[in-house]
């Protein structure tokens, strides 16, 4: 199964990096899930929790919010001005 | 101990309690360096990633954003110059300074008013000391740039942006910093942060790649509304940080000037005390040889 290669990154260091099977934001609209071969797309994040299912099965949890996330290629970018995890 | 040898002793007491100063700044400069330079590494996934979003936005979407349309007429420039709080990092800020200094000649050559912000005492003294108006400053901690700082500044250029020309607002903003190349060359480089100019400055996509055709979540435009202070702000702390860089490694590269010039000193008086000393000696043994030889004779 193909997957996503996520990285959660913070103003000043990459909060974490690696690969997913799945990951789940809140955007400004609400929810969002990715699953691989998800469309590139650029979205807004509202203040919440974003988590990451990891290969193993492992949820991570990091808090992000006041920034965004895109995705392309299945690289998954989650990009906040203070993201950390839980 | 005669006069002359004294002063030499002097000199080269003061040139070697000198040396022991910059010794020490030297090397807590080279290891602060490295801690710097691990600082802009680790900034880098951010303003990697927010610069790719940003030249997808900009590429892919139609919007005509203020942010990053030329306006008519540029009526006011605004300035942001980074230097350090302290000195004794050789031509750092000198060379900071006299480059803010061409750009606003130049700009000011094409009819446009400039403002200026300052980040670090030694811009703040430079401007305070020839009595010229500044619009906000920065002050305290230069050496090791929070994110708060690079958002504030990031916060007050756009919102001076956002204002229209008539009340004050800007047209243009440009920032001066000294970009950190390698240990030994820094060099002061000067970017025009709005309206934006090159959008993929950081890498440039390859040949072949292509940027993906973005989803937008919600409007492109907002989504551009959102990133756009988000890039202002990771490209001046980027500025921030290479700055800081720069500080140390021109202090080092000062101050290990400075314990070599130290070192010459040191050499040359000891050879001049050393001269003085023997003419001493050798002045009271002719004096000794003469003195006995006048007795003898008088003996006789």
């Amino acid at each position: 199964m193909a997957e996503l290669k996520v990285s959660v990154v913070s103003a000043d260091h990459e909060v974490w990096s690696g690969a997913a099977k799945q990951i789940i934001a809140r955007t400004t609209e609400g929810e969002i899930g990715i699953l691989p071969g998800h469309e590139p797309i650029l979205a807004i994040l509202s203040a919440g929790e974003v988590r990451v299912t990891t290969m193993d099965g492992n949820v991570i949890t990091a808090t992000a919010s006041d920034g965004f996330l895109s995705v392309e290629h299945n690289v998954v970018t989650v990009v906040s001005r203070q993201a950390e995890l839980v | 101990m005669g006069a002359q040898l004294r002063v030499y002793r002097q000199k080269i007491k003061s040139a070697k309690t000198t040396k022991k100063i910059t010794r020490a700044m030297e090397l807590i400069a080279a290891s602060r360096i490295q801690k710097a330079q691990q600082r802009v590494a680790a900034s880098l996934p951010y303003s990697r990633a927010v610069t790719r979003a940003v030249s997808g936005v900009a590429t892919f979407s139609n919007v005509d954003h203020v942010l990053t349309t030329e306006p008519e007429k540029i009526e006011r420039a605004a300035i942001v110059i980074f230097s350090s709080d302290r000195g004794l990092a050789g031509a750092f800020n000198t060379n900071v300074l006299r480059e803010a200094e061409e750009l606003a000649t130049l700009l000011q050559s094409q009819g446009r008013e400039v403002v200026y912000y300052l980040v670090g005492r030694k811009s703040v003294g430079y401007f305070g000391f020839r009595k010229r108006a500044y619009e906000q400053s920065w002050i305290g901690e230069t050496e090791n740039p929070v994110f708060e700082t690079a958002k504030e500044i990031g916060d007050a250029v756009v919102a001076k942006f956002l204002q229209p020309a008539s009340e004050g607002g800007v047209d243009e903003i440009h920032i001066v910093y000294n970009r950190f190349i390698s240990m030994l060359t820094q060099s002061p480089e000067v970017v025009r942060l709005l309206p934006l100019e090159i959008v993929e400055g950081v890498e440039p996509p390859a040949e072949n790649e292509v940027l993906p055709l973005y989803e937008f979540e919600p409007e492109a435009s907002d989504v551009l509304d959102a990133l756009l202070p988000v890039y202002i702000e990771s490209r001046i702390f980027n500025a921030m940080l290479q700055s800081a860089a720069s500080k140390h490694a021109a202090t080092q590269k000062a101050m290990k000037s400075a314990s070599d010039n130290a070192d010459k000193l040191i050499d040359t008086y000891t050879r001049l005390a050393n001269n003085a000393r023997q003419s001493e000696i050798t002045q009271q043994i002719s004096e000794i040889v003469g003195g006995a030889d006048a007795l003898s004779s008088a003996k006789k």
